[in-house]
């Protein structure tokens, strides 16, 4: 079979369609359409395995797919920024549905509305979760939320340090430092001992709970940057802030954080959504898209992107952020698993992780050469000192059809972070503390 | 339509002399018609110091941001607040209730550099 | 009074608070199968916390009646401008939903997730073998993203060699505004450059411009014009010349995938829309994904990870690697892995022989609506367009007093969502038609008949127009309003 007989289901256009239509524009084949193209340029074919059937391809992903060794399959501890928890059945109906699947970003409200209103929703929600004024439609993940409102705060405060926890995650510390090189803001680290910030700083950066699973002082740092002149930037971990006091009720600037837990898989680290939430007081520095409230020529409710003045789209290089597409869907599935959770769900889930933790922490902590930081808060995740490196113990954890936590042997010698959540069963955990019990001991 | 007692500058400023160091300002009917309803305007506090020419603030409609230029130099010494919550005084009156700034000037001869009524309205007929 | 119709039709806009009723709930609670530990001081925990109250059905109405007051691509024909919004298969939702691919967890150690690393590997292959450049990261999470990178790039290569005055970027005045935010985010100053009356980079403005002090030009090829730049091989040759980068907006590589490769035209580094020319679903604004693809002067500064593979006695392993001059992290994991498994699906689909097409349908769909709407609608650049054509509707406001956004909003009463209005900015008045390639004959003849019939209507009664759309859930809105007293979130009534 020939070239020729290719045919996508995805393109209706047959050879009879391209003739009628070359036809009427008035050339006689489609190589005239391309004649602006320099001589000598085209290309002749390109080196791309050919066509696949769609039985075809789903046997060959299902392969790729198979040499993954998957949690769920396999009991596992990994958290450092990506938590699983149960997805409510209605998350993926609602957001499967193709009138918000393959809708675009909101330019005419007219035809919009089902994006725009469920976009002030997601607003509202978050807003109350993490207790601040106003929030907008998500950055793409909680580490670009965290790098401009880093940005936004040097906007407010006409200062050009960056103040960061050294206990916020290394990952978002890095991010932080490719969004800071070019405007030039120099980045101090902060650790808990200091009291006082450099002069100039426009913002200190917490991390709650921290990297390594633990609650900061959340009052005393706020007084410190507020006495400092600096904003206060807390990154959060939203199924948290159905338990813990928001940073909203610590005087908070802005509050960012990754909304993955809400909702989304772990999909082997994205797409994601970055929160952003902020004082209203300074909304019109704030990036990203907005929704807001408004009426039409009838009077009735209506919602539209608003204060698009600060965006690439109008102001160009004087932007507040270059963001243009971000992560609509993903931001409409944690407001399906909000809304589905609730009140009371909400606090359900995080009270279910925090329980399941310190059981997994109290087993762990008892067993010979392991030791676990139990005298600080922790919420979800724990650092573990093991008797060996994590890297090993992991390995062999594979074995046992367990994926260990994360090895942070870069900050905590032998250190492992690990994690448990409410989809972590009383029997996975009691595998794994089983499991590390052998190990450890060199058996 | 332009009033005849006020000077203009090619930025679509317009400016009164309530007396010889002290001056208002704020932008023509054809600056707002231009922008169209404006939503926010960002104008320097009491006590800045302006410089004739420069860039003193911004000026938003819901699709557009315009800078704005002081026509003057000198220092503000009253802002009119009702622009914070109602931006759109500026569409309704912009000679009048949507005023910007009350300026201190130091050098009235500044002035000499600004259009008359009749020069003003040249430079939008030309096509400004 | 409220008539009854009033009240359901508020009663239909209700948000998820005001439906919610104390002790309602959407889902179900897993029972606590360990033992409790002590909760923390009372000081530090949250004492209210407001979220909705809602039953599953109740939920599930609300969403599903609230959809479908949006046009989408599975319902309405969608030729926005420079988006690309062409049919997503299904498929791709089927292979991104593999347990095996969604459920795992990007810190999981390398062994065990060879499979997903192969796929990107396998997709770096596949992204640069069209674009005909030597190496990918699918870090970047959005167009945007990418040319943040890519500006950043270019920022490294200039230091590394020691050239710190290069701080101008030159961009054509019809770019996207993702353009100059992204070359201000990445420090540099942005300087603007004319078209010519055909639509081509001014040579003259370029050579002027093309000094020691020039560290890239960004250019989308084709143009947002939906134009081929009939000087392109001149214009890289210039910026190269001056020792500048060539940065690439690939937004609109439909119009010429499978066709020529940017590479092959002298570009340094490019970035790849995913969620439009690849199928990744435009979900209201987003996910998208936005890869940044570099040749050989700009390949070892791309932002990490890069999926690298090694063989060893016919085993292949994979790896995600680090660039040896790397410009750093986009984002804290490995990209929008969801969105380059649909984009991999969709590429492994077509194929060898698919791809070549989509250029070549894209294109005789723009300009067949070219050769049919000419004569109605002004058409500023009077020559063969690409996968998109740019119309003004001046002549409708000269004769009619009825402009591009009244045409936008009567096509909505048609079924047919607005074309891109009032960009590129050198255009009046400008209409943005990108049907792409997945529209039939059919649905482009009903198209070009209802653009055909609103020119006449603005002749004949201009005010259908001006108080378009009428068919809708909502007319058009008072966006100064939002914008004067800004309501951006529900609030309790005091």
């Amino acid at each position: 079979m020939s070239d020729n007989d290719y045919q996508s289901p995805y393109t209706p256009n047959t050879d009879h369609d391209r003739q009628q239509m070359l036809e009427a524009i008035g050339v006689s084949s489609v190589e005239e359409l391309f004649k602006d193209i320099p001589e000598g340029y085209t290309t002749d074919s390109l080196d791309l395995p050919p066509a696949l059937s769609e039985p075809e391809l789903m046997a060959h992903a299902q392969e790729l797919a198979a040499s993954n060794m998957v949690p769920g399959d396999y009991a596992c501890f990994l958290g450092a920024g990506v938590y699983r928890h149960h997805i409510p059945a209605v998350v993926r109906q609602i957001t499967g549905r193709s009138e918000f699947m393959t809708a675009y970003t909101p330019y005419q409200p007219e035809v919009s509305q089902g994006t725009l209103q469920t976009a002030y929703e997601f607003q509202t929600l978050v807003s109350q979760l993490t207790g601040m004024e106003v929030a907008n439609l998500g950055m793409y993940d909680g580490s670009t939320s965290m790098a401009e409102a880093a940005l936004m705060s040097a906007r407010i405060t006409k200062f050009d340090r960056i103040s960061i926890m050294d206990t916020v995650s290394p990952l978002y510390r890095e991010v932080l430092d490719t969004y800071a090189q070019a405007p030039g803001l120099k980045i101090d680290t902060f650790t808990s001992s200091q009291t006082e910030l450099e002069e100039g700083t426009a913002c200190l950066i917490v991390q709650q709970p921290n990297f390594f699973g633990y609650m900061e002082d959340m009052a005393a740092l706020s007084k410190l940057a507020h006495d400092n002149g600096a904003l206060l930037i807390v990154s959060s971990d939203p199924i948290s802030l159905a338990m813990f006091k928001p940073p909203g009720d610590y005087d908070a600037d802005i509050v960012v954080g990754e909304g993955q837990p809400m909702g989304v898989p772990p999909t082997f680290g994205g797409p994601f959504v970055g929160l952003f939430a902020c004082k209203q007081e300074y909304i019109r520095q704030m990036p990203g898209r907005i929704v807001g409230k408004t009426v039409d020529t009838k009077d009735r409710t209506a919602y539209v992107l608003t204060l698009q003045t600060r965006e690439q789209h109008i102001r160009r290089e004087r932007a507040t952020s270059n963001i243009c597409t971000a992560v609509a869907l993903i931001a409409l599935m944690s407001t399906v698993y909000m809304s589905s959770n609730g009140k009371r769900g909400m606090r359900h889930v995080a009270e279910l992780c925090y329980h399941k933790a310190h059981y997994a922490a109290t087993l762990i902590d008892a067993l010979p050469g392991y030791s676990v930081k139990t005298d600080e808060t922790f919420f979800q995740e724990f650092v573990v000192e093991c008797p060996s490196p994590p890297s090993e113990l992991n390995e062999k954890l594979l074995g046992y059809k367990i994926i260990g936590g994360l090895d942070i042997t870069a900050q905590v010698p032998n250190g492992m972070l690990v994690c448990a959540t409410e989809v972590n069963t009383r029997d996975e955990i009691e595998r794994l503390a089983g499991a590390l019990a052998e190990i450890g001991t060199g058996k | 339509m332009n009033p005849p007692d006020l000077k203009y500058s090619k930025e679509h400023e317009w400016v009164r002399s309530e007396s010889d160091s002290v001056v208002v300002m704020g932008i023509t009917e054809f600056a707002q018609d231009s922008l169209g309803d404006v939503v926010f305007v960002e104008i320097p506090d009491v006590d800045a110091e302006l410089t004739q020419g420069e860039k003193m603030g911004e000026i938003e409609s819901v699709k557009a941001v315009s800078d704005l230029y002081s026509p003057v130099s000198g220092k503000v010494i009253k802002r009119n607040e009702s622009l914070i919550d109602n931006p759109e005084l500026v569409n309704e009156g912009p000679f009048e209730q949507g005023w910007m700034l009350e300026v201190e000037i130091k050098d009235c001869s500044e002035l000499d550099n600004l259009l008359s009524v009749e020069d003003y309205n040249s430079f939008l007929k030309s096509g400004a | 009074m409220t008539s009854l119709l009033e009240k359901f039709e508020l009663n239909r806009r209700k948000l998820l608070m005001e439906r919610s009723s104390p002790g309602r709930i959407g889902t179900t609670l897993l029972p606590l199968d360990v033992p409790e530990s002590e909760l923390p001081d009372a000081e530090i925990l949250r004492e209210e916390l407001e979220m909705p109250e809602v039953s599953e059905g109740d939920l599930v109405r609300y969403f599903s009646q609230i959809s479908q007051f949006n046009f989408s691509i599975d319902h309405n024909f969608y030729p926005l401008g420079s988006c690309t919004m062409k049919y997503n298969p299904k498929l791709n939702d089927e292979v991104a939903s593999l347990p095996g691919l969604a459920q795992i967890h990007p810190l999981q150690p390398e062994s065990t997730v060879q499979g997903a690393i192969k796929l990107l590997w396998e997709l770096q292959e596949r992204l640069a073998e069209i674009t005909g450049l030597a190496g990918v990261s699918l870090a970047p999470m959005a167009g945007a993203d990418g040319e943040l990178a890519g500006m950043l790039m270019a920022r490294a290569y200039h230091l590394k060699r020691g050239d710190t005055q290069r701080k101008k970027v030159l961009i054509p005045d019809s770019a996207h505004g993702t353009n100059p935010a992204s070359a201000a985010m990445a420090g540099f100053d942005v300087v603007s450059l004319p078209s010519d009356a055909d639509g081509n980079t001014d040579l003259n403005a370029l050579r002027a411009a093309a000094d020691d002090e020039l560290a890239a030009l960004m250019i989308t090829l084709p143009s947002t014009l939906g134009l081929f730049d009939r000087n392109i091989l001149e214009v890289n040759q210039i910026v190269r010349d001056a020792g500048g980068i060539v940065y690439g907006d690939g937004a609109n590589l439909n119009a010429i995938v499978g066709r020529v490769r940017l590479g092959d035209l002298g570009f340094d580094v490019i970035h790849s829309n995913l969620h439009k020319t690849f199928t990744q679903p435009h979900g209201g604004g987003g996910p998208g994904s936005g890869p940044v693809i570099a040749g050989d002067r700009l390949v070892d500064y791309l932002p990490l990870p890069i999926a690298t593979r090694t063989s060893a006695d016919n085993n292949e392993y994979f790896s995600l690697g680090t660039p040896p001059n790397t410009i750093g992290r986009m984002g804290a994991f490995h990209g929008n892995f969801g969105a380059l498994v649909r984009a991999y699906a969709y590429i492994s689909t077509l194929g060898k022989e698919g791809i070549p097409k989509i250029s070549e349908d894209s294109v005789i769909n723009a300009n067949y609506i070219l050769s049919q709407l000419k004569g109605y609608y002004d058409l500023p650049y009077d020559r063969t367009c690409m996968h998109e054509v740019v119309f003004s509707a001046r002549n409708l406001k000269r004769d009619h007093g009825v402009s591009a956004l009244d045409v936008s909003k009567r096509l909505i009463d048609y079924g047919i969502h607005p074309p891109t209005m009032y960009f590129p900015l050198i255009v009046e008045e400008a209409l943005m038609i990108e049907p792409t390639e997945t529209e039939s004959k059919e649905t482009l003849d009903y198209f070009i008949e209802v653009m055909k019939t609103i020119a006449q209507e603005a002749a004949d009664n201009p005010d259908v127009l001006h108080n378009a759309p009428q068919n809708t859930p909502n007319t058009r809105v008072d966006e100064a309003r939002a914008a004067r007293r800004p309501n951006l979130r529900w609030r309790r009534e005091s």
